[in-house]
């Protein structure tokens, strides 16, 4: 492939940018300097790595090399998914459901798109399966954070309301229907969005890619089509699995709104 | 979980039994417990039939409970009630229209006075009040207190009802508890 090489100065040269940009958020006094600072130096000890990890698992094609990176990078965005709840279950459920819901819908789609749609020799071929698989999960972690994130919190500012239904004999589901909607649409949206604008306002950054390294454009497009669909598929499923299971915990076998089931973070 | 108890008691078809008892005693909660609405270990019984063997919504329309506060969940009043009895809105004071009215644009009363419409209509067999004619004019609690004790007579309803007002208890009821420290005590009725 015909592409051009980077060598040190010409990632120097963009380093500089960013340092010149610190110095001005400093001198305003915006109180970014320092994140700023330390999300590049971030970003370029965490992509160094990822390449050296990427360089080995290339040289060494083994399906349990795969499965560890692959469950690592589940486990790892399973705690972002947490994290970013301002009110999230309490004990294992925290943790769990996000898990669980990216897990089902993002390994399932890759399995799909690697064993059907790219069929690579082996099938598990790192070049293939970790950026798919990566791409799919970040945007299901998405999806699901801003679906649960906006259910815990529906349930919790609706909590009169929800309740008021359930006390005049509505079920459960009855009662949490309006909230669940709203945060399935919540978890939807951003996919939507970027399906909407695809192409006409931005360019994905996978197919951007592709074609700097050298792909056809309209292989590249291809490509895109397909990740796009999958990663709609994978970030839709997984939403709305998290928020009916999330909204499911947030009743007990009576049909009790359970508030003390979340806790507060921040 | 809280402690209110041990407590032991029963009301019986068609009787008004008033409860009172500081802000705090756990009146609230202790109603919201017979509703099934809070995790409790005591037991509940209607005509001998345990809460635990009655589907939850079930229970809850059976056994139903006003809060203190209402809540409402749609623009307008009618899309709340699945059925209308206009003879009731009547003796609460309100016309028909007020079906079409938006929620927000009532005064706490006459929310107050619509949800009790509301958990009627669901033709429940025992009622639980809190404080139903807190936020009501002398006319306005006059009017509820006819309702209720028609509807009691009518359906053989039993009805626990919170209150503040000693004369409201002499008014309605047929028992008076006080709820302090984890005991009823029983007060005596002046006629």
């Amino acid at each position: 492939m015909n592409i051009i090489r980077l060598d040190t100065w010409d990632l120097s040269l963009a380093a500089m940018l960013v340092l010149v940009l610190a110095g001005l958020s400093f001198r305003l006094q915006l109180g970014a300097s320092k994140q700023l600072l330390v999300a590049a130096l971030r970003t370029a000890v965490q992509l160094t790595l990822i390449g050296l990890v990427l360089k080995l698992i290339f040289a060494n094609v083994h399906l349990a090399w795969m499965l560890a990176m692959a469950t690592i990078m589940l486990l790892v965005a399973g705690r972002e998914v947490m994290v970013r709840q301002q009110r999230r279950f309490s004990g294992p459920w925290g943790y769990g459901l996000g898990t669980l819901s990216m897990f089902v819908s993002s390994f399932a789609v890759t399995l799909l798109a690697l064993l059907v749609m790219v069929k690579a020799e082996p099938w598990y071929t790192p070049q293939y399966a970790i950026p798919l698989l990566g791409m799919v999960l970040g945007n299901a972690m998405n999806g699901i954070a801003l679906g649960l994130d906006r259910l815990t919190q529906g349930a919790w500012q609706q909590r009169r309301a929800i309740e008021a239904q359930l006390l005049l004999g509505f079920a459960w589901h009855e009662a949490i229907a309006a909230t669940r909607m709203e945060a399935m649409r919540a978890g939807m949206m951003p996919i939507i969005n970027a399906m909407t604008a695809a192409g006409v306002v931005s360019l994905p950054g996978m197919m951007t890619g592709q074609i700097l390294a050298g792909t056809p454009p309209v292989e590249a497009v291809k490509y895109q089509i397909l990740i796009m669909f999958l990663i709609t598929a994978c970030t839709g499923f997984g939403t709305l699995m998290a928020v009916w299971l999330g909204s499911r915990h947030l009743f007990d076998e009576r049909q009790r709104l359970r508030l003390d089931r979340l806790q507060e973070t921040r | 979980m809280r402690d209110i108890g041990p407590l032991d008691f029963s009301v019986a078809a068609g009787e008004c039994v008033c409860l009172s008892g500081a802000s705090g005693a756990g009146k609230s909660l202790l109603l919201r417990a017979l509703a099934d609405m809070e995790p409790h270990l005591g037991r509940v019984f209607l005509d001998g039939v345990g809460c635990e063997i009655v589907p939850a919504p079930q229970w809850r329309r059976n056994v139903a409970l006003l809060t203190a506060e209402s809540a409402w969940w749609h623009d307008r009043v009618g899309e709340h009630f699945s059925r209308v009895d206009e003879s009731l809105l009547a003796e609460l004071g309100f016309e028909k229209q007020v079906m079409g009215a938006d929620v927000h644009s009532l005064s706490t009363g006459e929310r107050q006075r619509l949800a009790l419409l509301r958990l009627l209509a669901g033709r429940p067999r025992v009622l639980l009040l809190d404080e139903p004619t807190a936020s009501l004019d002398p006319l306005n609690t006059e009017r509820v207190e006819h309702l209720l004790r028609r509807y009691r007579e009518e359906q053989d309803a039993g009805v626990l009802w919170v209150s503040h007002d000693p004369l409201q208890v002499r008014r309605v009821a047929h028992r008076h508890w006080h709820l302090e420290d984890g005991h009823l005590r029983e007060e005596i009725l002046s006629t």
